[in-house]
């Protein structure tokens, strides 16, 4: 777990490191959730703070968009492509395969801790699917195959 | 020895990087003189990892590449298993018209010299000797038209933001490529980022803008990387900065990455977004043109409508305007996906008929099957059955047929697609994305995926409801999220009736 002091500490780094840019939030937010994983409730007022805006504005932002967490996720993020070039060869089996084979759905950890499963809507690799990114790595022409061997990796 | 490998986030999705480290490897080991680039992709997917080397005749392929396949490159090149020949001359490469991705592939994209040397800043050192209404004039005689989406005329708009009065104005480009079978924005940025460079230092150039972002989605982590570094160095060689090439105004620029919401492809919620706010879509007017960025004039364009200014600049507008059908002119690039058997980018003027691009350049399907339906435009775009083959690719001409063209991305289906499970993502994906602002955004599209539930139970009343819901959200959403998903769902209840005529039966 996170000491408050070490976050605090952290959270005050990036802010310096931003702060005189032009709409500062969104970069900062994107270094806090790669520093910690996500973004944790208590940076939030002290990003307030030093915005100039309110602890609710900061959460409005934070819950709008889909990368940012709120919680922590598993120890891999497998975000397999849904969109509909993907799904002309085959994503929406794969998916399924996959669901099936982690025990969760979208948006879920496996209760081991070990695997995040999320869907991603179009990676710029479409005539080369069914596409993921696994821990920010890129992967095109998966098959059921090619996606057992990568899941058996990270378990 | 030359060698040429992508970087490109296709080439690297295939295996690219443990290629090219496989061939460091075996070349330190053989005592074998390389130097290895890392230049774009081609285009060719198919293909990648295609790797390219260079031969007194030029340069040859090799591909798709496997680690397998690379000590056969240190022996006769024509008798390599994987010999495609010279690269210009395989029929994809040569039957295009390349203009905006001529470098694209080509050069390294991180060499400054190489870039020069190719025809690199011709349009930008050819805009610093022009009045700022002369280049905006260039831009508008062009007939470029935006390769986002809307197809709005690129020179109207950069004349307003040239007119407006103020102490900042800003270039915003758009690199949000949202739409699924689209990755043209992406290769261009990977491949050869300082032509983008080059055309937001025109816009600055001809707009009186000083500043500059390109806002790039956070699933393009190969192009963010690229992108940064080309900025750098631009910087570094004095293009960027308080006077571009030491003796124009001054132009700067950040990149900045967006955070997973396809709505912030939208310009104005991109602004937003920019300014760090939620994506929530703006009201229209103000214009961004008059008040954009932070309040201020603002030039928001797609990565390929800035990137193909260099190209208009250099050959004249004249040259550019030659090219194309009707209402659309110059080049457009084909991003052709989903079950193809050539996929890819394939530069070409306006004009070819969807039949030629499906059947003649994508070779059909890959799975050898007949083609059912194909998506133009993205997510928001019309499905097309093969009756409608005969459609030249054109603005008007699609939306003539209750299409659009949009960031001119192609998705292929073959007969084993399912219509309505189509339609239903359509509906599903606007509501996954909706901003939140308009109510039959938000909430009809929660009830579309409702209704084609009820049709795919055989419950035929439903499809009046869903008709009406579709008119409902085109004409009471503000944005074309809401206001276009109508177009997918239509598209596939019209031209494929079959695929909603489900008995009870059946679906029980
Ligand atoms: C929901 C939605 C998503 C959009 N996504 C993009 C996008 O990803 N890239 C883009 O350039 N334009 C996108 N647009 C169009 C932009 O609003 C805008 O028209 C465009 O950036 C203007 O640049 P252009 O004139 O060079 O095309 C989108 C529009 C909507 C309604
Ligand atoms: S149509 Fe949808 S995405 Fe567009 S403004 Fe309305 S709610 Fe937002
Ligand atoms: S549709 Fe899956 S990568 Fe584009």
């Amino acid at each position: 777990m996170l000491d408050t002091a070490t976050l605090a500490t952290r959270t005050d780094e990036i802010l310096a490191a931003h702060l005189a840019r032009e709409g500062a939030l969104l970069p900062i937010l994107h270094d806090i959730q790669a520093e910690f994983g996500y973004i944790p409730q208590e940076c939030l007022p002290q990003i307030a703070r030093a915005l100039n805006i309110s602890r609710a504005e900061v959460h409005g932002v934070v819950s709008f968009y889909h990368d940012f967490r709120e919680v922590p996720a598993g120890r891999h993020v497998v975000k397999l492509c849904r969109a509909e070039a993907c799904q002309a060869m085959g994503a929406d089996e794969l998916s399924a395969h996959a669901r099936a084979k982690l025990g969760v759905d979208w948006h879920e950890t496996t209760p081991n801790g070990a695997v995040t499963l999320e869907p991603v809507f179009c990676l710029g690799l479409c005539a080369c699917g069914p596409a993921a990114i696994v821990d920010g790595k890129l992967i095109a022409r998966l098959d059921t195959a090619k996606l057992d061997a990568i899941l058996g990796d990270l378990a | 020895m030359k060698i040429y490998l992508p970087l490109d986030s296709v080439a690297v999705a295939l295996g690219a990087d443990d290629i090219a480290a496989a061939i460091t490897a075996h070349a330190s080991k053989t005592g074998a003189q390389i130097e290895l680039i890392r230049n774009g992709s081609r285009g060719m997917v198919w293909l990648e990892p295609l790797v390219e080397v260079e031969t007194p005749a030029g340069r040859m392929g090799f591909g798709p590449f496997t680690p397998a396949d690379i000590p056969a490159l240190f022996g006769d090149l024509a008798q390599h298993p994987k010999a495609l020949g010279l690269v210009e001359a395989l029929p994809w490469m040569a039957g295009q018209t390349r203009l905006t991705f001529a470098r694209c592939g080509v050069i390294d994209p991180l060499n400054f010299n190489d870039f020069n040397a190719n025809g690199g800043f011709a349009g930008l050192t050819r805009a610093l000797d022009m009045a700022s209404a002369d280049i905006v004039a260039e831009v508008t005689a062009s007939g470029l038209r935006g390769r986002g989406g809307a197809g709005f005329p690129t020179g109207i708009k950069w004349k307003t933001v040239a007119d407006a009065k103020a102490a900042q104005k800003y270039i915003v480009c758009n690199a949000d490529e949202g739409d699924s079978a689209t990755f043209a924005d992406r290769m261009l940025m990977e491949g050869d980022p300082l032509t983008l460079i080059e055309g937001m230092v025109i816009a600055g150039l001809a707009t009186g803008a000083t500043k500059g972002f390109v806002y790039i989605r956070s699933e393009y982590p190969i192009a963010i990387e690229v992108m940064e570094r080309a900025v750098l160095l631009a910087r570094a060689n004095g293009v960027l900065g308080a006077s571009v090439m030491g003796r124009g105004p001054a132009f700067d620029m950040e990149i900045r990455v967006g955070a997973g919401a396809y709505v912030c492809g939208e310009e104005t919620s991109l602004l937003n977004s920019l300014e760090g706010k939620r994506g929530v879509v703006r009201a229209k007017p103000p214009l961004p043109a008059l008040q954009g960025f932070m309040g201020q004039p603002t030039v928001v364009n797609n990565v390929i409508s800035l990137a193909s200014i260099p190209v208009i600049m250099a050959k004249g507008a004249a040259h550019y305007a030659a090219i194309g059908l009707g209402r659309s002119r110059g080049t457009i690039p084909l991003q052709i996906a989903g079950n193809v058997k050539y996929g890819g980018l394939f530069e070409v003027g306006f004009g070819l008929t969807l039949g030629q691009i499906v059947d003649d350049i994508a070779g059909g399907t890959a799975t050898g099957r007949p083609v059912k339906a194909v998506q133009v435009g993205g997510p928001l775009g019309a499905y097309f059955p093969r009756a409608l083959f005969d459609t030249p690719f054109g603005y008007e001409e699609f939306a003539g047929k209750e299409g659009l063209i949009g960031h001119a991305g192609l998705t292929v289906f073959d007969d084993s697609a399912d219509m309505l499970a189509q339609a239903r993502f359509a509906m599903e994906f606007c509501a996954i994305e909706s901003c939140g602002k308009c109510t039959p955004c938000r909430i009809g599209a929660v009830r579309g995926v409702e209704t084609v539930d009820r049709i795919a139970k055989g419950d035929a009343a439903a499809i009046p409801l869903l008709t009406d819901l579709c008119a409902t959200m085109k004409s009471g959403s503000l944005c074309a999220l809401g206001g276009f998903t109508p177009y997918p769902v239509l598209s596939a209840l019209n031209h494929f009736p079959a695929d909603f005529a489900r008995s009870k039966e059946a679906a029980e």
